[in-house]
């Protein structure tokens, strides 16, 4: 301990190593870690407080240390089975978008991989434009598409399937286009990548051995691309599970989402400590698929070097 | 029997070309659609009656919108530059020190913005600043709280990026640097970085697109008087059409596309260039 004290003091540490290290990581650690931290210390703030809620929670009276830790926001919303509704909701939302994702993207990915080198850069072009392209406007077109006056309604109409509009806009079936429709190219770009690297000795040889296409796509090829899946769900689940932004301009009032309740209680609600264990919550729901992604990307670095 | 396989084959490539056409049209038609309807001469925005250009002609007398890209063209500079100088380090780190105590959090650090739903992000941020402020008095709300939060998003993509790029390039060649005496400093901006600028070209515009795209971090973030411009887009998509906004997004579909296709032309030539020295390069060793 004193010896490392004397290390830290004589910045005996400071090599340029350390300098390229720390720079990085200071700034992960004053940008990243500490908010959270600070999220959490707002969340169970007192509500005397609550007009300061950056107010210290320790406090000295008469020489003894009281903490005041506040955890009314938490049963608040352990209460209302809304909150719970709407976690739950958000997840069903999240999930369904993932596998829609993964349905047309894995074959997409898949045909991607098989065509012609030449052609191959074109066709990743051709998901990454949108990509590139303003992700708000996007979503913003499908408001003009799907709404009760939109293109598709007239469409309809004009074609004489249906004789009056159909309301399809602020209705989960818009908010599930809208999500897939973002975050298509976060599920198709890892697949590809995985899918195109694929050794085709594999697939021969399971040819040889009589394997049928269909088996040879089951046994072979899915499991080999495993890690392209679980990459390209996360990409999309994490994110879509807080969404705000696709929720607020094509979902409705009964598409519940976590992240417009987070964005309520903030700023219209203005309830600070609210919206922090809204948050709070929200981190711990994240959690896990968060640790699966980070193990995923750590293999990717570690493997690929 | 051959004609059955052939017909499978057949059949394969007509479902695999199907299954790519009908996934382009529904990556493509919302923007196509956006641009069509730029040109609409009528504000019921979804049905034609016309060609016209008043809606860009509106934009330009747009005093809010105006300002709103001004704001956002600063941060989105200031962010793609903050991005790929932090993204490099990063990277660097990654890429080159195997071992040192944290770097599993410096890795999940880096890499979590990249999926985190960006309302924990903006709400956290800002609850930093406000800390911040009141702890130091600075900072205020507006273009610097901004560029922070967009900075820490673009890092994330930047270090995808860069680290990409590291793990490809030839490590003979900073070998080569040092067994010629060259000090680290010296190999990094002489060898490392001649080498990955176009990865660096690529983040820089990467980080400079999702700053001037960004929604919820900016509408944590800024103060009054400080609304980008997709805070000024998302309150009016939010209220219903606006011809307006499809005409802002036919610019930017524009602008976007030329920058894109120019750099990837540009990176193309790079690395061809490249390639060719190093092919001279070892041909010269070899005679």
């Amino acid at each position: 301990m004193k010896k490392f004290l004397i290390h830290m003091l004589t910045l005996r540490w400071l090599s340029g190593r350390h300098i390229v290290i720390g720079i990085p990581y200071g700034w992960l650690l004053l940008v990243f870690l500490v908010p959270f931290l600070i999220v959490f210390r707002i969340s169970v703030a007192d509500v005397q407080s609550a007009a300061d809620p950056f107010g210290s929670l320790l406090s000295y009276v008469d020489g003894v240390a009281t903490l005041k830790i506040k955890l009314a926001n938490y049963l608040f919303i352990a209460q209302d089975s809304l909150y719970a509704l709407t976690y739950l909701s958000s997840l069903k939302y999240a999930v369904v978008t993932t596998l829609l994702c993964l349905l047309i993207g894995y074959p997409f990915a898949y045909f991607m991989a098989r065509a012609r080198p030449t052609i191959r850069t074109t066709l990743l072009m051709l998901v990454m434009l949108p990509f590139w392209t303003s992700f708000l406007l996007r979503i913003y077109a499908w408001k003009g598409i799907l709404a009760s006056n939109g293109l598709l309604n007239n469409l309809l109409l004009w074609l004489g399937v249906i004789e009056t509009p159909l309301a399809l806009l602020h209705t989960p079936f818009s908010l599930v286009i809208g999500m897939v429709y973002a975050y298509l190219p976060f599920m198709i770009l890892p697949l590809y990548a995985n899918l195109v690297k694929m050794d085709v000795r594999f697939l021969e040889a399971a040819a040889d051995l009589g394997s049928t296409p269909w088996k040879t796509f089951w046994l072979v090829t899915v499991p080999l691309s495993k890690s392209g899946i679980i990459a390209g769900s996360m990409l999309v689940l994490i994110p879509c599970v807080g969404e705000f932004v696709i929720p607020e301009l094509l979902g409705g009032p009964e598409t519940l989402m976590i992240g417009r309740v987070l964005w309520d209680e903030f700023f219209s609600n203005n309830d600070w400590p609210m919206a922090s264990a809204v948050t709070v919550i929200m981190i711990l729901l994240i959690l896990l698929p968060m640790a699966i992604f980070n193990k995923y990307q750590n293999k990717q670095q570690g493997g690929g070097a | 029997m051959k004609g059955r396989i052939k017909g499978r084959i057949d059949g394969y490539r007509w479902f695999g070309r199907s299954w790519l056409s009908a996934t382009y049209l529904f990556l493509y038609i919302p923007i196509v659609v956006l641009i069509v309807f730029s040109f609409n001469s009528s504000r019921q925005s979804m049905e034609w009656s016309g060609f016209s250009l008043q809606w860009y002609a509106s934009l330009m007398d747009d005093a809010e919108i105006i300002s709103g890209f001004v704001l956002s063209l600063k941060i989105a500079v200031l962010t793609a530059f903050a991005s790929v100088i932090l993204g490099t380090f990063a990277a660097f780190v990654l890429n080159r020190y195997r071992r040192f105590a944290g770097r599993t959090l410096f890795n999940s650090m880096v890499s979590a913005p990249l999926v985190m739903p960006e309302v924990i992000i903006g709400l956290s941020l800002l609850l930093l600043m406000v800390s911040m402020q009141r702890l130091l008095g600075f900072p205020e709300r507006g273009l610097f709280t901004i560029w922070i939060a967009h900075s820490l998003l673009g890092m994330a993509y930047a270090t995808v990026v860069v680290q990409s790029r590291l793990r490809e390039m030839d490590k003979s060649l900073e070998e080569a640097a040092m067994d010629l005496g060259c000090k680290p400093h010296q190999i990094f901006f002489l060898v490392t970085l001649p080498n990955i600028t176009p990865a660096l070209l690529s983040a820089w515009l990467l980080t400079f697109t999702l700053s001037l795209d960004d929604v919820v971090l900016s509408a944590f973030l800024s103060g009054p008087g400080s609304s980008t411009m997709p805070i000024v887009i998302f309150s009016r998509a939010r209220l219903g059409l606006d011809p307006r906004v499809n005409a802002i997004a036919t610019l930017t579909i524009l602008a976007v596309s030329i920058g894109v296709l120019a750099s990837s032309l540009y990176i193309a030539r790079a690395e061809r260039q490249r390639q060719k020295q190093i092919v001279a390069a070892t041909r010269n060793v070899s005679q």
